[in-house]
């Protein structure tokens, strides 16, 4: 029997799950959507990678990241919660020991990491809005009647992109509508709009920060060509996409549910685990703090909100 | 008769009722402890871009009014905070109260005889004389609560016993509240001081250390800032804050006087606290520290001002800064979210 380690990586957007072994090879890989359901898309991630998982492994470890990292670290009773931005970057850094900077733009949120000697120095997270993210971008395609994976496609063949506002998605948006409506071409506005994702992320996560190469982008906007044709375009640098990109976080968190394993076995089987979750308020001052209770098997097993620590 | 309140700040509400208890006797309604109500009521009544310290305040003025105070007390500074007193009148005059707001101090300057003025115009009995004895001893309970605080602050992430520290200290501030004079006040300061000195901490040689500047209330309200430190403190981290009562009314004038001659970091006021936070950024970088967390209320202008020189300065020494934004609505797990991003790079970066 071999050992591996299963990472799951819960964004808001999507669910990425991979299962690698003592030589951080990927045995099994799934990319399931969200879709606002944190632990159903959990149950549904990990059956998959059950049956991707071949014969002759043992799951010695989990490690859970991601925006609903704690609770499903209560569900799958992991031995690592940790952040995505360590994350990130414990896996990037296992497959590429000399970046310099990692370049992550997700679903809602995007960060930029910078690394000297393997060793996080530096990081920023986007402030307050979503400007220039995942859920952004897939928003306009709807807009604009294409779907999100086609984007990067279109955009290359444009020569002459548009100039869309990039501080704000607001405006971004309302420049787009007019852009559109005043005729220009839809290759060029999706170019446009690609330039500006990349000018809204300098401009607010990498604000004062020296970006020095190798640089690798990921997350799941990595996957469009056109973004990064205009980071390479502004930065003057080349920029690595991993072939892993969308998964990066749940490999980093893998890789470090290997490195702190207690020697205790897991199951990937969640079908008799009843797990649910009840939000009451509590009403006892004026607090009135939102509490959620979280049952495994009909066993309280945590609960969050509380300002006074009663519960 | 008229009844007197004032707005929360931290645990300073202790000196602040010592004090005006012993000037208006009964006349005064102790406000009740910020809670989410406090918030609520602060964000209803709000201009929505204002700063959060207004929100915060405007919600305990009318808890208060609504437990019967009509006179009540605002500070002022060096920033938008001067113009909240004569808004926050006017909202409470909107809401069909009413309520007088006293300005303590105007254009950057406690002008004495206007506050004088008003006092006398609450109680007829009202002697000078009373405030300056029970002020100098206000004034003193302040410095001693900031010198405890201090101590807390660099100790409280190693107790042995979790929460020794703060129990001590809620028992030496309900003991402040019955304060006969300075010497008993020296003499509760003296005890409580050696207990808290005595409780047992496994300090190790080299513990991760972060500084915390930023805006002042955002700072001093542990409300404000989602118990920034107490988190700190849960993932054993010695805290140094510059920003206390103490400073701000007896030391602030004086240091940044001398920092504006002697120091060519900076030339500028940037109003309110900015310039201080450059110079304490300063400060921590030459002393040591592994990181620094910058948090202030949204819009808070002088500190917006003083975000990219603190990044410049910070960013030569090569030391870490975390800038957080607290509105009345911050969702809690977005700060968590890069707060424990920052303590995991901090303990890489130290145990390289």
């Amino acid at each position: 029997m071999k050992d591996c380690y299963l990472g799951v990586d819960i964004g808001s957007i999507s669910t990425k799950g991979v299962i690698i072994d003592d030589n951080n090879n990927i045995i099994a890989e799934e990319y399931i959507w969200t879709e606002a359901s944190p632990v159903e898309a959990v149950r549904k991630l990990v059956k998959i990678l059950d049956e991707k998982l071949p014969s002759g492994y043992v799951v010695k470890g989990i490690g859970t990241t991601g925006s609903a990292r704690k609770l499903i670290g209560l569900l799958l009773k992991a031995n690592v919660v940790k952040n995505e931005i360590t994350a990130h970057a414990i896996g990037t850094v296992t497959f590429y020991p000399d970046v310099r900077t990692i370049l992550e733009i997700g679903g809602q949120d995007s960060k930029i990491i910078l690394i000297k000697n393997g060793i996080i120095t530096n990081y920023a997270m986007n402030t307050l809005c979503a400007a220039g993210t995942g859920a952004f971008l897939s928003s306009q395609a709807k807009r604009l009647g294409l779907d999100v994976k086609d984007f990067g496609e279109y955009a290359l063949k444009s020569d002459n992109p548009v100039k869309i506002a990039a501080r704000c998605t607001v405006f971004a948006e309302s420049d787009l509508v007019h852009k559109a409506q005043a005729g220009y071409e839809k290759k060029d506005i999706i170019a446009g709009l690609c330039k500006s994702v990349v000018m809204n992320y300098l401009n607010n996560v990498g604000k004062g920060k020296k970006i020095v190469g190798p640089i690798i982008f990921q997350g799941g906007v990595s996957k469009n060509k056109g973004v990064i044709k205009y980071f390479e375009e502004i930065l003057g640098q080349k920029v690595i996409v991993p072939e892993n990109s969308h998964l990066m976080g749940a490999i980093g968190i893998a890789i470090l549910a290997r490195k702190n394993k207690t020697g205790h076995t897991y199951s990937l089987e969640l079908e008799d685990t009843e797990f649910h979750t009840k939000g009451f308020e509590c009403n006892r001052c004026a607090n009135n703090c939102e509490l959620l209770k979280i049952y495994r098997n009909n066993k309280i097993v945590d609960s969050w909100g509380s300002k006074c620590g009663k519960y | 008769m008229n009844k007197i309140s004032y707005p929360l700040i931290g645990d300073y509400g202790v000196p602040a009722q010592y004090l005006l208890s012993h000037i208006f006797k009964d006349q005064i309604v102790v406000p009740p402890p910020i809670t989410s109500k406090t918030i609520e009521l602060g964000v209803k009544y709000s201009p929505d871009f204002v700063c959060t310290p207004f929100k915060y305040t405007l919600g305990t003025m009318i808890e208060s009014a609504d437990k019967g105070a009509n006179i009540l007390i605002q500070l002022g500074g060096g920033c938008r905070y001067g113009y909240y007193a004569e808004l926050q009148e006017k909202i409470l005059h909107d809401l069909g109260y009413d309520v007088k707001v006293i300005n303590l101090i105007t254009k950057g300057k406690p002008e004495l005889k206007r506050i004088l003025g008003s006092f006398k115009n609450i109680n007829v009995k009202f002697r000078k004389s009373k405030l300056v004895y029970y002020g100098f001893i206000t004034m003193k309970m302040l410095q001693y609560m900031d010198k405890v605080d201090d101590y807390i602050r660099a100790n409280i992430a190693f107790e042995v016993e979790k929460g020794s520290f703060d129990l001590l200290r809620d028992e030496m501030l309900e003991k402040f509240k019955e304060t006969k004079g300075f010497t008993n006040l020296y003499k509760i300061y003296k005890y409580y001081f050696k207990q808290i000195k005595k409780v047992e901490v496994h300090k190790p040689d080299n513990p991760l250390k972060i500084g915390v500047i930023g805006e002042l209330y955002t700072l001093m309200e542990p409300f404000a800032n989602g118990y920034l430190e107490k988190d700190l403190a849960n993932n054993n981290i010695e805290i140094k804050r510059f920003t206390t009562a103490t400073y701000l009314l007896l030391k602030k004038k004086k240091i940044m006087k001398r920092a504006f001659r002697k120091n060519k970091v900076i030339k500028y006021h940037l109003g309110a606290d900015g310039a201080d936070n450059v110079m304490n950024t300063k400060w921590l970088c030459n002393h040591g520290y592994d990181g620094i967390i910058h948090i202030k209320s949204a819009f808070c202008t002088p500190e917006i001002g003083a975000m990219p020189i603190i990044s410049k300065i910070a960013g030569e020494k090569d030391v870490p800064v975390l800038f957080l934004t607290f509105d009345a609505n911050t969702s809690e797990i977005g700060v968590k979210t890069r707060l424990e991003a920052f303590y995991d790079m901090l303990e890489m970066r130290k145990n390289k």
